[in-house]
């Protein structure tokens, strides 16, 4: 008896002696990287942690973006909300719009007296995350954007030039036609992102409007106007390409059997989020990957303009003591250095947010060692932006692109035309703009 | 007769043995449910910061909502397409056991497995073997020369989360048809077959007849259950789509509160669902149970 109170008291003395005497401010970060991404992020938050001793920044991972907001919106009307929440970019017109949640960083940041400098991200960064006053509200974090993915080995079969990929969409179907022809695959090409790739990046590099009142920059009270020529056109040519074999599609939202089709070899060309690129080339060990910038329509633009955003940033919500704000800018701080940022970029194929991590790891020879990982890049810093390709920006965007996803099917499915399932889309989605106008107002 | 009645002088007793389970009603069940009423009746922002009462807006807008319409014929094709599948192949498995004399036990207990299968690993299951691109079910079907696709094809995408929610159902049928199956009197079957009723007759005038409390019972449990518990699995296999074939009422309820964000919207949905199901359990027990012989 007496012999385990000895002991009892000795566990006690050496667990009272690992505790810091002061005690750490925890910071709760939520998020919504899986796999890889889920464990680089967690190395981030870690190198911040050994970084330092006052703050714990502590990473939750709560489900796919849609649930992580969900979670973090109804984490904060039960007052248990984390400090930092990632919040995809379809969520950027939802978070601005809650003015009462969120501490907008760029305050944050100079009420905490940490350096902060705008003109150091770079500039699509900004202008897509960027409030009418040109103010910075959440913390940009992993942002990509649409990128080609094909097949060389594929190529090679089909008798094409396995360095040479399809610049337009008329090559995209005479090389799909080749391929499929020949045999060398099942199929020419398959997509993720219906809705941000061929519906609101088609736009964008076509200078064509997404929507009214600068794609929805402008105010709440914009409307969809997405059903112009050339997505139509689009459209009607997804859907011939779909019946003639050329392309399969690869399902809603993000697409989940369209990776597959790529990696199983079934389909010779793939496009998605220059953040796929580390999960593309993990999975395609059979055959050589090349990558490009997304094909156009050469007869409506010469050049095609720069494409838009996607991935997420950090919002920092209400609610939280003075000294977590404090940790919570440190954190920014060693969050945008540019070692951090590029080693983030390089590993995971998301953008460099900065000007500093694009040009460390140019230095760094990354770019040079890595062919196709500055595409992203450059098919984003090309030429000037217009109205038309700064980005999209609408309340309740996941459900008006749930819209635009069952009108794309009942295309497919031949129940609509092109015109008539654009159309149609508009409409719905206007419907849903106006009912986010009123609960916001 | 003399009956003995024991009487409790007590008036506060009877309440505070039922308070637990009154309790646990009230804060699970009516509190919920009244705040889905009451929040029916508002548009909201996400956040909760604006609220404004809009009378029967969320209701009138979902009638006029082609999109709900569409949901609600997509939940009765499924819910009776998943309770007449789920019920026939497990009465017949249920029959094929109770004839087995020294394996049946290890039928039963095989046949219980699936089960303990969650909904969602369930529906993932369902999409590896159906997936167009990788699944073994359409590469079969090919060599049919049918082409198999979901992804598309509204008519494939509602039998495969029929097949998927019944598989899961299966089970839990199985086991309530055996034990029914086992308790008609053998007497009953054995005279029937002296006096020459072959297996059908006897199946069809005596222990199906027999079976109708079960029966009853299982067809509520499972137009509920496929109205009700399906969400996982369609959420696994086709998120509702393609074009909305599979969206059924209850998962728009989550695609519109959860994707969505849109409240109001969804509330009105949950507060109609409920209507529904008051309805369809008075009818089941007005004019079902009639004809079922306990």
């Amino acid at each position: 008896m007496f012999k385990n109170a000895l002991l009892l008291s000795a566990g006690l003395t050496a667990v009272l002696a690992a505790t810091p005497v002061q005690a750490q401010t925890e910071i709760t970060w939520w998020h919504a990287m899986s796999a890889e991404l889920g464990e680089k992020l967690e190395e981030v938050a870690q190198g911040f942690n050994d970084s330092q001793t006052e703050y714990k920044v502590t990473p939750v991972f709560k489900g796919t973006y849609p649930e992580t907001l969900t979670a973090a919106i109804a984490a904060f009307r039960a007052n248990e909300q984390p400090a930092i929440v990632q919040v995809y970019e379809v969520g950027t017109g939802t978070m601005m719009a809650a003015q009462g949640a969120h501490y907008p960083v760029h305050q944050l940041m100079t009420d905490k007296g940490e350096p902060w400098d705008p003109s150091g991200f770079l500039q699509p960064v900004v202008g897509y995350y960027s409030d009418t006053e040109g103010n910075i509200l959440s913390m940009p974090f992993n942002s990509s954007t649409p990128i080609f993915y094909y097949n060389k080995d594929v190529f090679e079969k089909a008798g094409l030039d396995p360095e040479v990929a399809p610049k337009t969409w008329a090559e995209v179907e005479e090389f799909s036609r080749k391929i499929v022809d020949s045999g060398a695959a099942r199929c020419g090409f398959t997509t993720a992102w219906i809705t941000w790739i061929h519906t609101e990046n088609m736009a964008a590099l076509h200078d064509q409007p997404f929507g009214t009142l600068e794609n929805g920059f402008g105010g709440m009270g914009a409307e969809f106007t997405f059903n112009n020529e050339v997505n139509v056109k689009h459209w009607d040519n997804l859907k011939r390409w779909s019946d003639e074999g050329l392309f399969q599609y690869g399902g809603p939202v993000g697409g989940n059997d369209a990776q597959p089709k790529f990696v199983s070899q079934e389909c010779a060309m793939f496009m998605n989020s220059s953040a796929g690129r580390a999960g593309v080339i993990r999975n395609a060990t059979d055959f050589e990957v090349g990558f490009a910038p997304l094909p156009y329509y050469d007869d409506v633009i010469d050049e095609p303009k720069n494409s838009i955003i996607g991935g997420a940033t950090l919002w920092v919500l209400n609610g939280k003591s003075d000294e977590v704000y404090d940790g919570v800018a440190k954190f920014f701080t060693y969050l945008s250095s540019p070692e951090v940022q590029a080693d983030w970029h390089q590993f995971t194929g998301y953008l460099p947010i900065t000007n500093a991590a694009y040009e460390l790891g140019q230095e760094q020879g990354y770019y040079a060692e890595n062919p196709g990982s500055d595409i992203a890049i450059e098919q984003i810093m090309r030429g000037t932006p217009s109205e038309n390709s700064k980005g999209v920006r609408f309340g309740n965007l996941t459900q008006a692109r749930d819209v635009v996803d069952s009108e794309f099917e009942a295309l497919l499915a031949g129940q609509k035309t092109a015109q008539e399932a654009l159309d149609s889309a508009v409409e719905r989605g206007n419907q849903i703009l106006r009912d986010f106008e009123a609960s916001n107002s | 007769m003399q009956t003995k009645r024991t009487i409790f002088p007590n008036k506060l007793l009877p309440y505070a043995l039922l308070a637990p389970q009154l309790i646990i009603t009230i804060i699970f069940f009516l509190w919920p449910a009244a705040q889905a009423v009451k929040s029916s009746f508002e548009r909201e922002d996400p956040f909760g910061f604006r609220t404004t009462f809009i009378w029967f807006q969320n209701y009138t807008r979902l009638f006029n909502d082609p999109g709900y319409l569409n949901a609600a014929g997509r939940t009765a094709v499924f819910a009776v397409g998943v309770t007449l599948l789920s019920m026939g192949v497990s009465l017949l498995l249920a029959i094929c056991v109770n004839r087995l004399l020294r394996s049946g036990r290890l039928y039963t207990t095989l046949l219980v497995w699936p089960y303990a299968v969650a909904p969602v690993v369930a529906g993932i299951l369902w999409w590896f073997m159906f997936n167009p691109t990788i699944g073994i079910v359409p590469y079969l079907l090919d060599a049919f020369g049918y082409r198999w696709n979901h992804r598309v094809n509204g008519n494939d995408a509602m039998i495969l989360v029929i097949i998927a929610a019944s598989w899961k159902q299966i089970s839990y049928n199985f086991l309530f048809f055996v034990a029914g199956l086992q308790s008609v009197p053998k007497s009953l079957v054995e005279a029937a077959a002296m006096d020459g009723a072959g297996p059908f007759k006897r199946f069809w005038t005596i222990v199906f007849p027999l079976l109708s409390p079960t029966t009853f019972f299982l067809l509520i449990v499972n137009i509920n259950y496929a109205m009700f518990d399906t969400f996982g699995i369609i959420d696994g296999t086709t998120g509702g789509g393609p074009a909305g074939a599979t969206n059924t009422l209850v998962y728009k309820v989550y695609a519109d509160g959860f994707l969505g964000l849109n409240i109001g919207s969804s509330s009105a949905q949950s507060v109609l669902l409920m209507l529904i199901v008051i309805v369809l359990t008075v009818v089941q027990f007005r004019w079902v149970e009639r004809r079922v012989q306990y």
